[in-house]
């Protein structure tokens, strides 16, 4: 059969040599939206700028967090990076909400389909790769090795390069604001749309190397924390001794080790697709983009438990905490983690129910996707049973556990709802699948999330969150969500699909109205929180806020154990352990910490060449995104040569002198009090 | 910590270990010429069993080298080797085998193509 092959473009199209595809075109200031943000980020950023300046902060910035190769720094900047991200995230969001208020009342809005497609593509991008996968990320690295008594991570390099790889990606897609576009392919970048055929703009190649980058870090930070708990944890802490977070840590990288290398794999395929002119998901040629749907789903179900698993094992350690007991279940728990872990590998195909497969396919992914939800139910029960009779304390993280029980338990059920493949059939597409992802990602992984940061940010600083603008922020982000929400499962019953930005009919105008103000609700939760941060920064010294035990909440695991914030190596002497629970275990038995017989500690020592690598591989991907060759190729040669430089560099760890672990531990004060 | 790193090369002696690389080669130039040979010298089998021989052979080839030069075995590493290598093992059968049968069903049900509609129509 001759195939006319004379439509397809070329691949190499005429760029100029030394600046590639960038022309003044490509910065859109025609566009007024993009505009005002532009001129709002850039005001903003130099008032940062200015008073990092003024105030001679990069040098502290850049010698104390930037080259920081320690857990802890390293987990509170993803937990920043997570928070800058999920701002711009919910700002799309806004965006979203209001222009389908203005369509559904049969207005034209103020987006023009081309942009708006953009903005859910990068919802969805930011959300997931740039503040979800952040958030956990930022609580395993600074929870994980304080739970398991080590020192550090066991590559301690290689976490502080995934740290800026995972910002190498950040930077890419808030540069596709300003400069170019961003995909309009949504968040997976489906083939042929995301093909060259169809999307030859930058936006798409803004998502691919932004991703490609991005996924380097994430993996190697999976292949780290394996590691770290395989070979780090204490003496006496064996397999069924860890904390159930750490549990959830080592099985959710176990997942990342083994799922992101299919995408980095599949991402690879669709970026030789557009570079270099394979054809392997162009039908016409051959190829099938059928099997990229197949192979990014493969890796799309398990990063949804990658998101989840770790928030699990943070709402464990919160229920049993501010229960005052041991969790319900441990065992139970650890095997249906992993259970979870396996069978999360099963069910890839609930994804694509629709695209063809026949019956005996769908109906064995259906089952295996609705076998997942009674190892769920089990941690649910589990938790629940943990509460009972137990004396349960509302202080904050307990609040939004409680909350995530109630709305996950919902998204939960409207997931098997979906696992059946004929309702998909009905169901698939519209705002009904909408509506659960959110309800389980924000009754899951935001509520965990904020869960987990008022449970350890006493423990990372020094002192409590203010618990009043808290419970603001907690209302807010309750009611908001319902509101927002629920109205999307019955326009999603009613047969509204997903991603449109026009109506044709004003029917449903009441239910849009009523998901915006929900919006505006979480918009105030977000607020509330960050005016919960500034006031407890501004009264950290009270004695309401300020944590002098080092064990605010009588925690029940080791990172209590240790001062508030811990010291930079973490633990004197490396614990002893004889159960689970070790730090109740401790206190039980009327502990005291030694004060003396300090020995001196072997620690790692900061490096440069994690920010200055990522920094150059920003410049490759830049220089490859706008097919500027010499920019990508002079940014590659010399993050591979910075990289073999530092193998060179012998001079990487000291020794802390015994008399300065000493003068710090004694600083502490002489014993523990546990709190109350 | 330190022990465990070293014990995969702490059951060999120097000896040992050079007889186990002997082994391992001469096993696998071994799996190497059998399949070669049965294709060079044409001796006629049958499609099917030559394939069966290749894919058997090969698999053993697999087995071979993991066992005498990459020193897997369940004892190195206190076992974690050998259970991330049967990991590894099981999830590309879950990914090989699960995109095969589900692209082979997509393949099935595609909607016909129109050469085939006429086909069908045309029927006697």
């Amino acid at each position: 059969m001759a195939t006319d092959l004379t439509h397809l473009p070329a691949v190499h199209t005429d760029v100029h040599p030394f600046f590639g595809k960038l022309t003044w075109q490509s910065i859109p200031i025609q566009e007024p939206v993009i505009l005002v943000t532009f001129i709002g980020v850039a005001i903003i950023g130099a008032a940062v700028l200015y008073l990092l300046t003024k105030y001679k902060w990069w040098g502290y910035l850049w010698s104390e967090w930037f080259t920081s190769i320690d857990h802890k720094k390293i987990g509170i900047m993803y937990m920043v990076l997570g928070f800058i991200m999920f701002v711009r995230g919910f700002a799309d969001a806004l965006l979203m909400r209001s222009q389908q208020v203005l369509a559904s009342m049969g207005f034209e809005g103020y987006l023009v389909p081309h942009h708006y497609d953009q903005i859910f593509t990068a919802h969805g991008v930011i959300m997931i790769f740039f503040a979800a996968m952040p958030f956990v990320t930022g609580f395993m690295n600074y929870v994980m090795p304080l739970q398991i008594g080590a020192r550090d991570v066991a590559f301690p390099f290689l976490n502080n390069l995934s740290f800026w790889l995972t910002v190498s990606g950040a930077v890419l897609i808030m540069m596709s604001l300003f400069i170019g576009e961003f995909s309009t392919n949504g968040w997976l970048a489906y083939p042929p749309l995301s093909g060259l055929e169809y999307s030859p703009s930058v936006g798409m190649d803004y998502y691919l190397w932004a991703l490609n980058i991005a996924g380097i870090g994430t993996t190697l930070s999976g292949i780290n924390l394996v590691v770290t708990i395989v070979k780090m944890r204490c003496p006496g802490m064996t397999y069924m001794r860890m904390p159930i977070f750490t549990w959830t840590t080592l099985c959710t990288n176990i997942l990342i080790v083994a799922s992101f290398p299919v995408l980095a794999a599949t991402l690879a395929l669709i970026t030789a697709d557009r570079y270099i002119g394979t054809q392997f998901f162009n039908a016409e040629l051959g190829g099938n983009p059928m099997m990229y749907v197949n192979l990014i789903w493969i890796w799309g179900h398990p990063e949804v438990y990658i998101l989840i698993l770790p928030i699990f094992g943070i709402f464990s350690e919160v229920v049993s905490t501010y229960s005052g007991k041991r969790l319900f279940g441990y065992t139970s728990m650890v095997y249906a983690t992993c259970v979870i872990m396996v069978l999360s590998y099963l069910v890839w195909l609930h994804h694509f129910f629709t695209m063809g497969a026949g019956a005996s396919v769908n109906s064995f992914f259906g089952i295996t996707t609705m076998i997942i939800s009674i190892p769920t139910g089990a941690k649910l029960f589990n938790w629940l049973f943990t509460m009972y009779k137990g004396r349960i304390r509302f202080e904050l993280p307990m609040m939004w556990t409680i909350a995530f029980m109630l709305t996950f338990t919902i998204g939960g059920m409207t997931g098997v709802l979906l696992a059946v493949p004929p309702a998909d059939y009905v169901l698939h597409n519209s705002l009904f699948l909408i509506a659960h992802f959110h309800n389980v990602i924000i009754g899951g992984v935001v509520f965990g999330v904020f869960a987990g940061v008022t449970h350890w940010f006493p423990k990372a600083f020094g002192f409590k969150l203010d618990p009043y603008w808290g419970k603001l922020s907690f209302w807010g982000w309750i009611i908001g969500f319902y509101l927002a929400f629920m109205p999307l499962y019955l326009l999603g019953l009613m047969g509204v699909t997903r991603r449109l930005s026009q109506f044709e009919d004003t029917i449903y105008a009441g239910y849009f109205i009523t998901a915006a103000i929900g919006a505006l609700f979480i918009a105030g939760g977000i607020a509330a929180f960050f005016i919960q941060l500034y006031v407890s920064i501004r009264d950290r010294d009270t004695d309401r806020l300020r944590d002098v035990t080092g064990d605010p909440w009588d925690g029940r695991t080791l990172e209590w154990s240790t001062s508030s914030p811990p010291a930079y190596y973490n633990f004197a002497f490396t614990p002893r352990v004889h159960g689970i629970d070790t730090y109740a275990d401790m206190k039980r038995h009327g502990y005291q910490r030694p004060t003396d017989g300090f020995a001196p500690i072997h620690m790692p020592k900061y490096t440069a060449s994690g920010v200055v690598i990522a920094g150059l591989l920003t410049v490759m991907g830049f220089g490859l995104i706008w097919h500027i060759w010499w920019m990508a190729s002079g940014g590659f040669a010399a993050a591979i040569l910075w990289a073999i430089g530092h193998t060179f560099n012998y001079n990487r760890d000291y020794y802390v002198p015994a008399d300065e672990v000493r003068a710090t531990e004694l600083a502490r004060g002489p014993r523990m009090e546990p709190a109350e | 910590m330190s022990s465990s790193a070293h014990d995969t090369h702490g059951s060999f002696d120097a000896r040992g270990a050079y007889i186990n690389y002997l082994v391992g080669f001469a096993l696998s130039v071994f799996l190497t010429l059998v399949p070669f040979g049965l294709v060079m010298s044409g001796i006629e089998i049958g499609l099917g069993w030559a394939l069966a021989v290749i894919f058997l052979f090969g698999a053993a080839q697999i087995i071979v080298h993991v066992h005498y030069f990459l020193h897997v075995t369940g004892k190195a590493e206190s076992g974690w080797q050998a259970m991330s290598l049967i990991f590894t093992a099981i999830l590309l059968v879950i990914v090989l085998s699960g995109s095969i049968w589900v692209m082979f069903h997509l393949e099935q049900n595609m909607m016909p193509a129109h050469e085939q509609i006429e086909r069908v129509r045309n029927l006697p």
